[in-house]
């Protein structure tokens, strides 16, 4: 089989075009280059883009940069910085899997004659008794991904390998480490790969959309004191919204146009219910229990899905607007939405 | 590179590894084969040896040109749109003026002309683009200097230039001529600037001052010879060259006109050098067609490399007003003195193939 492996320059895809390459297939390399402003993460970097092309070099595979920039600036960059101008809270990961990883890069392999693109991504791809793929957390679950990965259709799923979705991080490390790649000790990345770590997601919104101070009101309407960042607060945030000497202040809801955060106690945080919309399935649409995560590395409780609310067994934190909520049965994502 | 090179270039690899600027008989020897280079390389640019300062790069001798005449002169610098990046971000360090270039890609005179004025230090207008082959018309920017900017030095980047055109000629309206060695079979990482007597550069590089204080560095002999080697191999042989890659050239070109609908020719075929095809394909993107040439044995290029590898978008296609979507469908075949009638047939076969795939399955 011929698989395009997009490599970061982390570990994970360095293992993943290893083991495609161990398991015999005709394995080429590739890294999107995304962001075209500064960067100092993530898979945007000169750095990164040297790393994975030595560590191509060092299994000996083609290696190809693709520059799918505009793309990335108008369907991950774009709608980020138009949900913080809202008052919502984006995935940009999770749109730039839906958008770049698994569209404009799958068609672009299709093109070249590829059976299937590959990533370092923990998750795994799962095929029922009956042939039907799904998608399963990964084997790590302090690692799994599989979260980021809900917008894969079976479609996308028949031609995307998830080689290291098998192993642990540890084994991962160790398998690197055995094949001497030069990725084996490199940190994880952990932050939205276009806003620079010095700065913050601050510097990079304040030139585009503007950063406005703005009210803090109770939920009677009552202004309880000011905020300096409206469109930098996220629903559920207690830090820099309390009083001194007072009770603890939780976000409740963020309405930028209005300049407004209302705030109220933890328990007024706490909800039954939250609605999805943009709902995307793996296989086909599912009502009934199901267990929800709705954070990358959150907990997964149970729920009823109706089609339209996620009704939650027991009350939780209100889920930030903009967040996407991902539907499990057990371990298999059935798919999600992103909360309104 | 040219077997000439090569060959010029081991003994001072190997046996004879002296610094030329050292006294003792190894470094003299070395001193005596940069004397020739010098001489050699002065003959082909139609430069005085003293003239000549060698360097490191091109983009070094386009970088000592532009910087090194504003630095010994004040004032302000103009370049064309289509300037290689070496002249180009060397003018924008510089805050310089940008002047446009027509829809064939050469210098609109009367917009340079407008640009100039008493206070203009540094004119840099190449002898051939590098991207779509266009030749500049030297003589007549030269004359609207000379007219509108006393004052200004004219700087010419010959680097694309020196395999196809008789830069000695036509560069000699030009104060400063920067040339590159791998471009005509020489090796990397050497080039050379000439600077006509009376034009001042200051250092951009100090140290020793070993380029008659205009240039510090140990010389680079090996390249330095071999460059030369190239040089006059290329000169000796330029005129049967261009006639016969202008041959293939148009071959090729005409042969991929013919079958790939809607294909277009960049520029005028009639103001290019002999080694430049350079096409454009709608509903294609050069990234995919690049990936799949090299699958079929035909290296190709469009646009220019960033530093990560990743293809841009031509600021030359850009400032030719070329539009976004063709841009991004464009193909460089270049070609050289080693091209063959097999080579030409090979990239006529792989082209039509790739572009044909390509907008079956877009």
């Amino acid at each position: 089989m011929r698989v395009l492996v997009a490599m970061s320059g982390g570990v994970d895809s360095s293992v993943a075009a290893a083991i495609l390459l161990e398991q015999g297939h005709e394995v080429v390399g590739v890294t999107m280059k995304l962001w075209g402003g500064a960067s100092d993460s993530g898979c945007c970097s000169v750095a990164d883009v040297d790393d994975a092309r030595r560590v191509a070099q060092q299994l000996g595979i083609d290696y190809w940069v693709f520059a799918f920039t505009d793309d990335f600036d108008a369907h991950v960059v774009e709608p980020y910085v138009a949900a913080h101008a809202a008052g919502r809270t984006p995935n940009p990961c999770i749109e730039c899997n839906r958008r770049l990883k698994f569209d404009r890069l799958l068609r672009r392999a299709d093109q070249l004659g590829f059976d299937a693109v590959a990533t370092g991504h923990h998750a795994r791809v799962v095929a029922s008794p009956d042939g039907r793929l799904g998608l399963r957390r990964g084997a790590d679950r302090a690692k799994d991904q599989s979260y980021v990965l809900y917008v894969l259709g079976r479609a996308e799923l028949s031609r995307c390998r998830f080689p290291v979705g098998q192993l642990t991080k540890a084994e991962v490390r160790g398998r690197a480490a055995a094949l001497g790649l030069r990725t084996a000790d490199k940190p994880d990345s952990q932050d939205v790969c276009f806003v620079l770590a010095t700065g913050g997601r601050r510097a990079f919104l304040e030139p585009r959309i503007g950063i406005h101070p703005g009210r803090l009101v109770d939920t009677a309407g009552r202004e309880v004191g000011r905020v300096d960042a409206v469109e930098l607060v996220t629903v559920g945030q207690r830090r820099g919204l309390g009083s001194a000497g007072g009770p603890r202040r939780y976000a409740l809801a963020v309405d930028t146009a209005g300049a407004t955060v209302t705030v109220g106690s933890l328990d007024d945080l706490f909800v039954d219910r939250v609605r999805l919309s943009g709902l995307s399935w793996v296989d086909s649409p599912v009502t009934g229990p199901v267990l929800v995560q709705s954070s990358a590395h959150g907990a997964a409780v149970p729920a009823i899905f109706d089609g339209e609310h996620v009704r939650f067994a027991a009350r939780q934190r209100a889920v930030a607007p903009g967040q996407s909520v991902v539907l499990y049965d057990d371990d298999d994502v059935l798919g999600g939405g992103i909360a309104v | 590179m040219r077997p000439e090179a090569v060959e010029a270039m081991l003994p001072y690899l190997t046996e004879r590894f002296g610094n030329p600027s050292g006294s003792h008989a190894v470094a003299r020897e070395a001193r005596k084969a940069l004397d020739e280079a010098r001489d050699v390389v002065a003959e082909c640019l139609g430069a005085q040896p003293g003239e000549v300062v060698f360097t490191g790069s091109g983009t070094e001798a386009d970088n000592l040109a532009i910087l090194g005449a504003h630095a010994s002169r004040g004032g302000r610098v103009v370049c064309t749109a289509v300037e290689h990046h070496a002249v180009l971000h060397a003018c924008a360090a510089l805050g310089g003026d940008v002047s446009p270039v027509g829809a064939d890609g050469i210098v609109d005179v009367r917009a340079l002309r407008a640009r100039l004025g008493p206070d203009t230090s540094v004119v840099s207008v190449m002898l051939a683009n590098n991207e779509v082959g266009t030749v500049q018309p030297l003589e007549a920017v030269a004359a609207t200097v000379r007219d509108r900017a006393p004052n200004a030095v004219l700087h010419t980047d010959a680097v694309q230039a020196f395999p196809w055109l008789d830069v000695a000629t036509l560069a000699r309206p030009a104060d400063l001529v920067a040339v590159s060695a791998h471009k005509f079979g020489g090796p990397k990482g050497v080039g050379a600037l000439v600077v006509r007597d009376g034009t001042r550069v200051a250092p951009i590089l100090h140290g020793g001052g070993q380029e008659r204080d205009r240039r510090s560095g140990t010389h680079n002999v090996a390249g330095i010879v071999g460059m030369a080697a190239a040089m006059r191999a290329t000169v000796a042989t330029r005129a049967q060259t261009v006639a016969r890659v202008t041959s293939l050239r148009d071959r090729l070109a005409d042969g991929l006109l013919a079958v790939i609908p809607d294909a277009a020719e960049t520029g005028d075929r009639s103001s290019k050098v002999a080694g430049n095809c350079h096409l454009s394909f709608a509903g294609v993107e050069s990234e995919a067609l690049l990936v799949l040439l090299d699958g079929a044995g035909v290296c190709a290029s469009a646009g220019s490399a960033c530093t990560s590898g990743a293809i841009e978008p031509s600021h030359v296609l850009v400032a030719m007003g070329v539009a976004k979507g063709r841009a991004l469908g464009s193909l460089r075949l270049s070609l050289g003195v080693t091209t063959t009638e097999s080579d030409v047939d090979r990239a006529l076969e792989a082209v039509p193939a790739a572009v044909a795939r390509l907008r079956e399955t877009a």
